[in-house]
């Protein structure tokens, strides 16, 4: 199995603080990973660092098949080599409709010129439907998406992931807000997707990581602190006592 | 695909059929061509204000749809007018210089000729040389080019500069006033070689055409704005129309997204600023020849704070609000300061527009922004019954177990 992103001795300051420590992290090319860790342990401090949005005092993330660096690329740069992501709070453009969202997330040139004179063909006006399908909104894809509930943004959100094409998805806190129902279908999305790419959910509540059936890794302080099977890391003793035992 | 996408935004239209309307209606009611009923100043006053329109909807562009508040495109829109006032006045001078050296004895040399036009129009500036600025002064091809490239390339490079180091905000705002701010400092120099503040002026009389009455000419004029306003507002319709438009108000709402999706938001805001740049060219270029006259307090920054005004109050992020606002407020406003508003009399005390007009202006400006985001054109929401999502303090989920948004936020 080969490397897909490789995390290396990354650490991150803000204002004295350090916010992550020496970080070491690894995933494969069609992997599900599950990061868990309390409050302020760094989850989305890590994927600001992968995404290119907060840039590292040290350390080095090598990416693909020809290790290349992202450090020094900007985060267009990044998502465009395959880096997509979901944010903790959902955000998709209020005032657009879902197709528009999902339009404007398709894997097509980018360049202000190539978009200003692109059409949708019809392989992607399929492409939207079938991705409305997947994430449940194939009736709402000409309603604003501001008009969506929580959940169905939340979807929404992971659609325009998947749209992306990205070989690496970061997920942040997908299930946020979600009924046991909707977990459920968003589980499912999850799974489906790391079949063919790699994955990373953070998510703190447990029987969700418990459903993802995945390796996970425990952060803390920055750091990583346990990895490994959830069974293995739960029984953890140092995990025990800074985020199971609260 | 052009019938598809008119289809698409029938306000497009309706639009385009008004202006064509009111062209000719105003053309029916000329001096020039038609009852008489309206004055030849009034329609350039007309022709004017469809200038301001173009201008307007370019301010639109980049803050309507791309929530970039430039309070400086004004100086766009008057490098374009600055650009065909050179040649207007060369051409017109060298007219006259020709014609009065020819009843001279022996025939002037083509030098002769030069220094005669140099000393006509640096005169007042306590010169007689052409600055190298009017190299391409003699060619109307050049000038019309240079109404879109001079605005385009400072355009270019200001925006590179700015959006290269992710300048936003209000910090983009004040750094585009001191560009205006600069550029019309600079003009004022008598050195500047734009004739200091006299500025440039008898454009409105164009060479080769003296024995045309201005009654005409301004029909001309109108004619050329209208079609201007409206190709500029077919082409503004169709780039906001795409996936672009996506994009562009993609940057407007959330930026950081729209980078996470790989697309580089400061390409597209260059594009866009660059793009509307020129388009303010245009409207300046078409606006100056009617107007008379250019002088660099016509860039000063007020001038685009104005702009930001009327697009405000006609509706941002939607272009026929930006061309009702500036059309409504412009009109107004040269009405009120005109001196033939009727003063109100309050007891021993008279209210006088000409001085009372902009805190009018000012205190509506903030009224609208306040109560009525949507400006003018949100009335015509209330035609279509136009509804934009409520994204707030609803239930977020489908069942009662979800959470609510406050909860969710954290
Ligand atoms: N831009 C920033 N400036 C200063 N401090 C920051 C910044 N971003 C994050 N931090 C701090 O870094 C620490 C890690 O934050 P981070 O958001 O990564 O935690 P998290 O693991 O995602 O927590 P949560 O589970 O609450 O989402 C926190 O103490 C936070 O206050
Ligand atoms: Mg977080």
């Amino acid at each position: 199995m080969s490397t897909l992103l490789e995390v290396s001795g990354v650490s991150v300051s803000f204002d004295g603080f350090r916010a992550i420590n020496n970080l070491s992290f690894q995933i494969t090319k069609t992997e599900m990973r599950a990061i868990i860790g309390p409050n302020g342990a760094g989850k989305t401090t890590f994927m600001d660092i992968v995404t290119g949005k907060t840039k590292p005092d040290e350390g080095y993330i090598l990416w693909g098949d020809k290790n290349i660096s992202l450090l020094g690329m900007s985060e267009a740069r990044i998502a465009r080599e395959g880096i997509g992501r979901k944010f903790q709070k959902p955000t998709v453009f209020e005032d657009q409709t879902v197709q528009e969202n999902l339009l404007m997330s398709l894997k097509n040139p980018r360049g202000p010129f190539r978009v200003l004179f692109y059409k949708p063909r019809p392989s992607d006006l399929e492409r939207v439907e079938a991705l409305a399908v997947e994430i449940g909104l194939s009736g709402e894809l000409q309603r604003k998406s501001g008009e969506l509930s929580h959940g169905q943004k939340q979807w929404l959100e992971i659609g325009m992931l998947l749209a992306q094409e990205p070989r690496l998805l970061l997920v942040d806190e997908p299930a946020a807000g979600m009924t046991p129902a909707e977990r459920e279908h968003t589980t499912s999305i999850l799974v489906e997707a790391a079949k063919t790419r790699a994955v990373v959910v953070v998510e703190h509540d447990m029987e969700f990581v418990r459903r993802l059936g995945c390796k996970v890794t425990v952060l803390h302080e920055g750091s990583v602190l346990a990895e490994g099977s959830l069974d293995h890391v739960t029984a953890n003793q140092d995990v025990i006592d800074v985020y199971l035992g609260r | 695909m052009q019938n598809s996408f008119l289809m698409r935004t029938p306000s497009t239209l309706i639009f385009l059929a008004l202006l064509a309307v009111f062209t000719i209606i105003v053309t029916a009611l000329s001096e020039g061509l038609g009852l008489g009923l309206v004055s030849t100043s009034l329609v350039k006053t007309l022709g004017k204000t469809l200038c301001l329109g173009l201008v307007a909807l370019s301010m639109d562009l980049v803050w309507g749809y791309a929530g970039i508040l430039s309070l400086g495109h004004f100086a766009f829109f008057g490098m374009g007018g600055y650009m065909i006032g050179m040649w207007l006045m060369y051409e017109r001078t060298r007219d006259i210089v020709v014609h009065s050296l020819a009843d001279a004895p022996i025939p002037s040399t083509a030098q002769e000729i030069s220094d005669a036009i140099g000393n006509q129009i640096f005169g007042v500036v306590g010169s007689a040389e052409f600055p190298l600025i009017w190299a391409f002064a003699d060619s109307l091809f050049l000038q019309l080019l240079l109404v879109v490239l001079v605005p385009g390339v400072l355009a270019l490079v200001f925006g590179w500069l700015a959006f290269r180091s992710r300048v936003a905000g209000v910090y983009l705002s004040i750094l585009t006033q001191a560009m205006t701010l600069a550029l019309s400092l600079y003009l004022f120099q008598n050195d500047s070689g734009l004739r200091g503040n006299n500025g440039l002026s008898g454009l409105q009389n164009l060479p080769g055409f003296s024995d045309v009455p201005q009654s005409l000419v301004s029909l001309w004029f109108l004619w050329g704005s209208a079609l201007a306003l409206g190709l500029g507002y077919l082409v503004a319709a169709w780039v906001v129309s795409g996936k672009f438009g996506s994009v562009l108000r993609g940057i407007r709402d959330n930026e950081a997204r729209v980078r996470f999706l790989g697309y580089s938001v400061e390409n597209y805001k260059l594009v866009l600023f660059t793009g509307t740049a020129c388009m303010a060219g245009i409207a300046g270029a078409l606006y100056y020849p009617q107007a008379g006259i250019i002088n660099p307090a016509e860039i000063a920054p007020i001038a685009s704070i104005y702009l930001a005004v009327w697009v405000a109050i006609g509706g941002r992020g939607r272009l026929y609000g930006a061309v009702i606002g500036a059309a409504f407020v412009s009109l107004l406003s040269s009405w009120f300061t005109g001196g033939r508003a009727p003063d109100i009399v309050l007891g021993s005390f008279a209210l006088k527009w000409v001085d009372w007009w902009l805190i009018a202006l000012g205190l509506s400006f903030v009224l609208v922004t306040l109560y009525a985001p949507k400006g003018i054109g949100g009335l015509f929401d209330l035609i279509s019954n136009r509804t934009s999502p409520n994204r707030h303090g609803a239930d977020l989920g489908p069942d009662a177990g979800a959470l609510r948004e406050q909860e969710a936020n954290e």
